[in-house]
């Protein structure tokens, strides 16, 4: 299994109760709340972070794009990327991804991305994404025109990078005379393509179909199983075997000496990031046609916005791994076999968890977990496809 | 008070929902974002003095989503269509909110078929620094509610509405109205440009407590449509046809009953 550090960013300093009273970290929470000289010290202890993760052993390091909240401070990840893609020596550089549909001009992507890969001399995963619905309110975005403007601009993206340009781009989104992106990507074709989704099957079926990487965002682990099977049952009527290289599944990992430690010492960063930094309303995350009618009614009907969550219920259900180093081993070999993945995307720090604490948890799992896993493929039913 | 007839009708491969009723002089009513509903007191009303038809968008309720349809203007010509196809002349033409900036929208484009325009708290044009809610933001039952200045009849409208068996119509609605009006949001930054084209008479009824498009906007199409005339609806919110359905029956005959003495 290959293992990332995965950072939302937070701004961890952010007013609790603040954002309870407004329904929201989203949106609607005003700036006025972000302190500049804190944010400026954040986002050097967060790319320290990054960098102790590379020399950690960790296999890569991800970043992705949200806008207008306090959940993560990233609006623009290539700015990050960009700081990290020199000092980041051996370890991947992820971006999961860039929110296509929200770009007037997704060309900028595909130069983006191609800098970055020749940066890193090729250690670069692009990742594409449409957006959560509350990107639609923040910037100005058709959520209608979600589904039309991700495909196109992942069409003109990879045609950018695979096609010798010039040439002419006239789609119904977006069109160009002159396609021709200066650098090309440094890896050939191109750099690998992952997709990070809530579990849309339009979604999984087109990743499958096209072979990129599949990235499950958080979820129980059932749920996780179940998407990734359907990821192998597309790709087995896509004409081939999915490999568990293929399926990531992002998590939250905590680890201390004890079970009972890692419960208490995780407890309220953990449930600042379910219950604080996550929340929304459902209109907020589901704006009019993001997606099609039948999958917001059942996210309406399973009411997953106004839920509380505490430690006991993300461990139970496995959206999270918070143990001494035995438990966390154990839990995580059982929900690869379960779920048959080989790549864990894995924040280490979350919520409103200190500096100090991070550090410490992804030491502990560079030594206590990363080693057990290291050429770990999934057992049992997954086997077969893992070989 | 004339019923109606509920029928589908195709223009040009679009099956769209037609309701239909009275006799007389054509009256086209385009309805807002919360769709075509039901046959109204006020569209009874008038059809006791005129052939009334209540057209259903394309996008909404039962009419089709054509994959030609993106914008307000694809409705406009649309319209423009159906005014052929039935063969409608003379035509009063009454645009709701969202309706009235379609009506609008067609007006600047052929007034041909038109005998009046009458836009009641219409969508379409911007004023800037006018509060105004987000609709897109709001829950089922405040986005109702932000409706009515009566909060006696929004309780009454949201039981009425609120309905498990009217949620998969109004999904589709909030779909299509997403579409037209996301961005920029609920009005076309060209529009203001072209609406001195209008030639035919026109009335402004404003709900005074509307909180969608207060009255400041009523003044300012007012502004923009010459020689158009602005009634105001007391003690009314955005939609003064269902709030205040007789005093908006009077106010649009005795508008039309004025342009026939002026003619």
């Amino acid at each position: 299994m290959k293992v990332f550090n995965f950072h939302l960013m937070p701004y961890r300093h952010a007013d609790l109760d603040a954002i309870e009273k407004n329904g929201s970290a989203w949106v609607t929470y005003s700036n006025r709340h972000y302190d500049p000289d804190k944010g400026a010290e954040l986002y050097h202890e967060y790319l320290d972070q990054m960098e102790l993760a590379d020399r950690l052993g960790f296999d890569g390091v991800c970043l992705n794009e949200h806008h207008q909240t306090a959940y993560g401070m990233m609006p623009i990840p290539g700015v990050l990327a960009g700081a990290l893609a020199r000092s980041v020596k051996r370890a991947k550089l992820a971006v999961l991804g860039r929110a296509l549909p929200l770009l007037n001009n997704p060309l900028m992507v595909a130069e983006e991305y191609a800098m970055l890969d020749n940066l890193t001399r090729g250690r670069f995963i692009a990742g594409f994404v449409r957006g959560i619905g509350a990107e639609y309110h923040a910037m100005g975005i058709n959520p209608v025109q979600s589904q039309g403007r991700f495909a196109e601009a992942h069409d003109l993206i990879v045609r950018a990078w695979t096609e010798p340009g010039p040439f002419a781009y006239t789609g119904k989104h977006y069109q160009f005379n002159y396609v021709n992106p200066w650098p090309r990507p440094c890896q050939r074709p191109h750099p690998p393509i992952w997709i990070p989704s809530q579990g849309s099957s339009s979604t999984i079926r087109w990743a499958a179909a096209m072979r990129y990487t599949y990235a499950q965002t958080l979820s129980p682990i059932a749920v996780v199983a179940r998407f990734f099977q359907m990821y192998r049952d597309e790709a087995e009527k896509a004409g081939y075997q999915a490999s568990p290289d293929q399926l990531a599944w992002s998590n939250t990992i905590y680890v201390a000496e004890t079970d009972e430690k890692a419960m208490r010492e995780a407890r309220p960063h953990l449930e600042a990031l379910v219950n604080r930094f996550l929340k929304m309303p459902i209109e907020m995350l589901l704006p009019p046609g993001y997606s099609n009618i039948e999958s917001m009614k059942r996210v309406r009907a399973a009411k997953v916005t106004g839920k509380t969550s505490s430690i006991e219920d993300l461990v139970k259900t496995g959206v999270v791994i918070v143990g001494s180093p035995n438990t966390v081993r154990e839990k995580l070999a059982e929900y690869q076999d379960l779920a048959g993945f080989n790549t864990s995307l894995t924040k280490t720090q979350f919520g409103t968890l200190p500096d100090d604490m991070a550090r410490a948890n992804m030491t502990a799992i560079a030594q206590e977990i990363l080693p057990h896993f290291r050429n770990r493929a999934p057992q049992g039913k997954q086997q077969a496809a893992a070989e | 008070m004339a019923d109606q007839t509920m029928l589908m009708m195709a223009v040009r491969g679009c099956n769209v929902g037609l309701m239909r009723g009275g006799a007389g002089q054509p009256l086209v009513i385009l309805h807002g974002a919360s769709g075509a509903g039901t046959w109204l007191p006020f569209m009874r009303s008038l059809a006791d003095t005129y052939d009334v038809v209540v057209p259903e968008h394309p996008g909404f309720g039962a009419s089709d989503t054509p994959d030609w349809l993106d914008n307000i203007h694809d409705l406009a010509y649309f319209y423009l269509d159906i005014l052929d196809q039935l063969d409608l002349r003379a035509v009063h033409l009454i645009g709701v909110s969202l309706g009235g900036w379609i009506a609008a929208e067609l007006a600047i484009r052929s007034t041909r078929r038109l005998s009046s325009l009458t836009l009641v708290d219409a969508a379409g044009i911007h004023v800037p620094g006018v509060e105004q809610i987000d609709t897109f933001l709001r829950t089922d039952e405040q986005r109702i509610r932000d409706f009515f200045h009566d909060q006696a009849l929004a309780d009454e409208m949201v039981a009425r509405l609120l309905k498990p068996e009217l949620e998969d119509v109004t999904m589709k609605n909030r779909v299509a109205t997403a579409r037209l009006v996301w961005q920029p949001r609920g009005y076309d930054p060209n529009l203001h440009k072209w609406l001195h084209r209008i030639d035919v008479p026109t009335l402004l009824v404003w709900g005074a407590n509307d909180r969608l498009f207060p009255k400041d906007y009523a003044f300012a199409w007012q502004r923009l449509i010459p020689g158009s005339k602005v009634a105001i609806v007391p003690e009314c919110g955005h939609v003064p046809h269902v709030e205040k359905p007789s005093v908006f029956v009077s106010e649009l005959q005795s508008f039309i009953n004025g342009m026939r003495a002026a003619a």
